[in-house]
């Protein structure tokens, strides 16, 4: 497949699944036990809502015409780029996401960052120490980060840092301060994966003939690992990041509550509680776009880096 | 005469298998991980088998009299906020907890399987189709969409394990589905459909054995995630509701008192660490062991 058919497949293939996404998230709204407008005002008032209330709600919300009939016009008016409003603010659900999501973007990216840093060191020396206790103490270790639950390795870094130590902010937003322990917390999880990615991927580069080229020339082993091996290394790497925003969007929703940053997690936990329906869609929705997206991105930047590869290969 | 031929290839064979098993098992206590991941999932799997009879109280019955008490004889892992017994929580916890994840993951691992078969071995468009469905389910990060379905659902562990299992089947089809494509033109399930074998049971007994190691290593591993995800979710406030002694309730409600009574938290998270992690390092033991791909290197090592 050459690149502008694939790019033009791939692009199909991810509509059909967005529309779908679309029907899910849209669909979320009946698993509510019972009418949803009378839970949701039963929620809203904090009493047992009269008929003609119930009613009111309804056509407000056009919640009177055929399921399908409210699909459509709902994704109609997501096309639109309006995402409806929230139940109990009157804000546009769109303005709400464009406010929490920077500080989501930033949360993830800081977490990629301090998962590199405790990555690239730990799965190149694992790989040059190959079976030896490094190898083993450094795969444990990496291990025992992503098995902790986060919510509890926050706490316990708030405990050291913050209330010990007292040397870093504890919760909020806007500072970078603020930012180190949240990153750290996220980070940590992510890096026991690709520590082991690494891991093996240096491994396999390290049999290549070129890094015996390298150290024949008489090149100094730091710069033959760091130079010429560990940049090879590095491109799988890249193919597993899209999938791997999964798991940062996933566990920024739990270190966003214990951080008290206001993002697009908080945001989302907040509506799920309060059943501001229109809320918990827009993020929903939002939050699977950009993972479509960023995979389809993902997919062909791999092509650009390892031209080895043929793209649409892995259909079979 | 065929009769003695036969008995002797089946010697042969069962000769060859017993070898072969013998060098996997060595190949996975070759690596010290694979040991001590099965010695954890082990510690935990009697834990949970015999915890509630040799817990020393009744983990739900509160004595405010003895509320945040220090580790002591009298109770090894002290008492909590309402001066439960903080071991015999942890040990009726291990059986609900190790519960949780078997039944979200037999339930992932029996959807995903089934529509991965189905998928696989029809081909065309129902193959289209649930692939599709496959599609739209990984689109969605699984613990967000688990939050929302278990919060619309209302909060229960009922409907945490509802949703954590509607969110996890997918990988299981895909892989399932991977494996039969490469299964289903090989000669002997060529050989069974000449034979006029119902499709039924090529599925059943030709193809499904072909799926199972790499099935049972995504298992394995998903335990870890399952445990991992019902704890983010009691975190949030949708899991096990009091008085349950679940771990992640008991991890989440420890929090509020971390600096004065650190067992409370600390306690039921060092078990969920130790749990997550024995099924990962058994889970990739048992990847280097049971994935086909593997075996030649099995083979040549030994």
């Amino acid at each position: 497949m050459d690149d502008a058919t694939y790019l033009l497949h791939r692009l199909g293939t991810s509509i059909i699944v967005l529309l779908g996404v679309s029907v899910v998230t849209y669909g979320l709204l009946f698993l509510t036990p019972g009418d949803p407008a009378e839970v949701i005002l039963t929620q809203q008032l904090d009493r047992q809502p009269s008929a003609s209330e119930v009613e009111s709600f309804r056509a407000t919300h056009g919640m009177d015409d055929p399921v399908p009939v409210q699909y459509v016009s709902w994704v109609t008016d997501v096309l639109r780029g309006d995402l409806g409003t929230s139940y109990y603010s009157d804000t546009a659900v769109s303005t709400l996401i464009v406010d929490a999501l920077p500080l989501t973007i930033e949360l993830a990216v800081a977490s990629l960052l301090v998962a590199l840093a405790i990555a690239i060191p730990t799965g190149v020396l694992s790989a040059v120490h190959r079976g030896s206790a490094i190898d083993y103490a450094s795969q444990l270790g990496a291990l025992v980060g992503v098995s902790m639950p986060n919510f509890w390795l926050g706490y316990l870094l708030i405990l050291v840092f913050a209330l010990t130590l007292g040397s870093l902010p504890v919760a909020g937003a806007g500072s970078y301060g603020q930012l180190v322990l949240p990153a750290i917390t996220l980070g940590t999880g992510m890096a026991a994966v690709l520590t082991r990615l690494i891991r093996s991927s240096m491994l396999e580069v390290l049999d290549e003939a070129y890094v015996d080229t390298a150290r024949s020339k008489g090149l100094r082993e730091r710069i033959v690992l760091y130079k010429h091996a560990l940049r090879n290394a590095l491109v799988p790497v890249v193919t597993i990041l899209g999938v791997q925003l999964g798991s940062l969007l996933n566990g920024a929703v739990v270190v966003e509550i214990v951080f008290q940053r206001p993002g697009l997690g908080m945001l989302l936990v907040d509506a799920v509680f309060e059943r501001n329906y229109p809320v918990v869609q827009g993020i929903t929705l939002v939050t699977a776009g950009i993972f479509v997206g960023t995979n389809v991105l993902v997919d062909l930047s791999y092509r650009y880096l390892d031209p080895r590869v043929e793209l649409g290969g892995e259909t079979v | 005469m065929s009769g003695v031929l036969g008995s002797v290839g089946t010697a042969v064979r069962r000769r060859y298998r017993a070898l072969r098993t013998s060098r996997k098992v060595a190949a996975f206590c070759a690596n010290p991980l694979n040991v001590v991941g099965l010695a954890l999932v082990v510690a935990i799997a009697v834990a949970a088998a015999v915890g509630p009879f040799i817990a020393p109280y009744d983990p739900t019955t509160q004595q405010l009299t003895n509320r945040l008490q220090h580790p002591s004889l009298a109770h090894p892992l002290g008492t909590d906020q309402l001066g439960r017994d903080v071991l015999s929580r942890l040990l009726h916890g291990a059986r609900l907890s190790l519960g949780i994840a078997v039944a979200v993951t037999g339930i992932r691992l029996t959807l995903g399987t089934t529509i991965g078969l189905l998928a696989g071995y029809a081909g065309g468009w129902t193959d289209e189709f649930l692939m599709r469905l496959v599609d739209v389910q990984l689109a969605f990060p699984g613990l967000v969409l688990a939050l929302v379905i278990a919060g619309i659902l209302g909060p229960s562990l009922r409907n945490v394990m509802l949703a954590l299992a509607l969110v996890g089947w997918a990988s299981y089809a895909r892989l399932v589905r991977g494996t039969v494509l490469a299964t289903k033109e090989r000669n002997f399930v060529r050989a069974a459909r000449l034979l006029n074998v119902s499709r039924f049971r090529i599925a059943t007994r030709h193809l499904l054995p072909t799926v199972a190691g790499p099935v049972v290593v995504l298992a394995t591993l998903n335990m870890g995630t399952v445990i991992l995800g019902t704890a983010g979710l009691s975190f949030i406030g949708l899991g096990a509701q009091p008085p349950t002694a679940e771990w992640g309730t008991m991890l989440s409600d420890g929090r509020h008192h971390l600096r004065s009574a650190w067992w409370i938290a600390n306690v039921p998270g060092v078990a969920i660490m130790l749990t997550v992690l024995g099924f990962t390092l058994l889970g990739d033991g048992l990847r280097d062991v049971l994935d086909p791909k593997r075996d030649a290197t099995i083979e040549k090592l030994s």
